[in-house]
C-alpha cells in the first residue's frame, strides 16, 4: 500500500496487556512498520531517552548521554494503563521539546467522547477504538510521512502549521461523527472514573460510531 | 487425492461458516486471519492459545473474587477481570464470550451477586465450547494440508 520507502517507519507501541501487545505488533508488522513494544508509559519514555525522575514524576529531562539514536516515527499507546496512563504519556511527549513532533495515537476499548476529546486536544493525532483493525492503520501513514519529510527537508515545521493542516487529511464526506456531548457534562463523569477507566454510563456505550476518524472541532455537532 | 482434498475443503468451509452463523465468531475473527501470512503462519493459533490461557486465569480470578467465604465480595476486582476478558474476547472475535462479558460487567457495576455468579458459570461454559469448536476447525485445516491441499479462504458474506 503506497510507496515503499527505503527505511521502514518505526513505531513504538505501548500497552500493559501482553495479548494486546501481540495484536498491535502484528498489525503494525503487517502494515510494513518496524515495531518496538513496551508494557508501560515509563518504559516508553525510557526508550525514547527521556529520563523519568522517580522522586518527582512531573520532572522530565533528556538524559545527556542518550541521544535519540532510534528514530521513532509514531507512538501508539493504550489509554488505560496502571501508573502512567496513555493520556499522561501523551502529555509528557508533547511537553518535551525533543519529542513533541512525534505523532501519538491513543487506543481504547471504550468509546468515551470526553476521553477522546481530551486526548485530541492534548495533541493526539488519532484515537482508535479497540479492537484495532488493519484498515485503521492506513490512517497512520500520513502522520508518519510528515515526520520523515520534515527531517528530509530540514525545515522545521511549526507546530501551528501542523495543527492547521490536519483537517485536510480528514475525509470530508464522512457523515457519521462521534457524538460529543458538552464537555463540562462529560468531564464530571471522567473525573469519577475508577482506576479501571470503565465507563459507568450505559447511554454512552450505546453510541458506537463506526467511523473512527477524528471528530471535527470547528463545529461540534451532535449526530443522532 | 483431489477428491479427498475437495471434500475436506468443503467440510472446512461449511464448518467455518456455521461457527459464524451460530454466533461463536464474528468479523473480528476474519480480521485476525488477515494478520496471518507466510511470515507468521501460526499467528491465529498463537493468539487463540493466549486467549484461552487468559480465560482460565481470569475466570479463576473472578471465582476467587466472588468467593463469599473469604469475606465481602469485591465487585471492582471481579469487574477488572471481566474488563480484561471483554477486551481479549473482542479482539479475537469470540462473539458469545464477549456478549457475556458485557452483561457480566453490568452485574458487577450493579453489585448483583447472583447475576455475577450466573455469568461466571456461563462464561466458563462458553469459552470451553468455543475452544472445542476451534480445535475441530484447526484439525480440519491440518487434514487438508496433510492431504496436500491448501486451506481455502472462507468468504463469510
Amino acid at each position: 500500500m503506497g510507496v515503499e520507502t527505503e527505511s521502514k517507519f518505526h513505531v513504538l507501541a505501548v500497552d500493559d496487556s501482553l495479548f494486546d501487545r501481540k495484536m498491535i505488533e502484528r498489525l503494525l508488522q503487517k502494515s510494513s512498520c518496524q515495531v518496538t513494544t513496551v508494557d508501560s508509559g515509563s518504559k516508553a519514555l525510557e526508550f525514547l531517552g527521556l529520563r523519568v525522575d522517580d522522586n518527582d514524576p512531573n520532572a522530565l529531562s533528556t538524559s545527556p548521554q542518550i541521544h535519540q539514536e532510534v528514530e521513532i516515527n509514531l507512538i501508539i499507546t493504550d489509554y488505560c494503563m496502571p501508573g502512567m496512563t496513555g493520556y499522561d504519556l501523551l502529555k509528557k511527549v508533547k511537553e518535551s521539546a525533543a519529542f513533541r513532533s512525534i505523532p501519538v495515537v491513543i487506543m481504547s476499548s471504550e468509546n468515551v467522547p470526553a476521553r477522546i476529546s481530551r486526548c485530541l486536544e492534548e495533541g493526539a493525532e488519532e484515537f482508535f477504538l479497540k479492537p484495532v483493525k488493519l484498515a485503521d492503520l492506513t490512517k497512520l501513514k500520513p502522520h508518519m510521512m510528515k515526520t520523515k519529510l520534515k527531517k528530509e527537508s530540514e525545515k522545521p515545521v511549526a507546530i501551528e502549521e501542523i495543527v492547521v493542516s490536519k483537517p485536510e487529511i480528514e475525509k470530508e464526506e464522512d457523515s457519521s461523527v462521534i457524538e460529543i456531548l458538552p464537555l463540562h457534562q462529560e468531564l464530571e463523569s471522567e473525573q469519577l472514573e475508577p482506576m479501571l477507566c470503565s465507563n459507568k454510563r450505559k447511554a454512552m456505550e450505546e453510541v458506537i460510531s463506526t467511523d473512527r476518524s477524528r471528530p471535527k472541532y470547528n463545529d461540534i455537532t451532535t449526530s443522532v | 487425492m483431489d477428491a479427498l482434498i475437495a471434500q475436506l475443503q468443503r467440510q472446512f468451509r461449511d464448518y467455518t461458516i456455521s461457527l459464524y452463523q451460530q454466533g461463536f465468531l464474528d468479523d473480528q475473527f476474519t480480521e485476525l486471519k488477515k494478520l496471518q501470512d507466510d511470515g507468521s503462519p501460526d499467528f491465529v493459533a498463537e493468539v487463540l492459545t493466549l486467549f484461552f490461557e487468559d480465560c482460565v486465569k481470569l475466570i479463576s480470578n473472578m471465582a476467587r473474587a466472588l468467593d463469599k467465604t473469604t469475606g465481602t465480595v469485591d465487585f471492582s476486582q471481579v469487574g477488572a477481570s471481566v474488563h480484561q476478558l471483554k477486551g481479549s474476547s473482542s479482539s479475537v472475535g469470540a462473539k458469545r464470550v464477549k456478549a457475556l462479558c458485557v452483561s457480566f460487567k453490568e452485574y458487577c457495576e450493579a453489585k448483583n451477586y447472583e447475576g455475577c455468579v450466573r455469568c461466571l458459570q456461563q462464561v466458563d461454559i462458553e469459552y470451553k465450547a468455543l475452544k472445542t469448536k476451534l480445535q475441530d476447525m484447526f484439525n480440519l485445516e491440518k487434514q487438508i494440508i496433510q492431504a496436500g491441499g491448501r486451506v481455502p479462504q472462507v468468504d463469510i458474506n
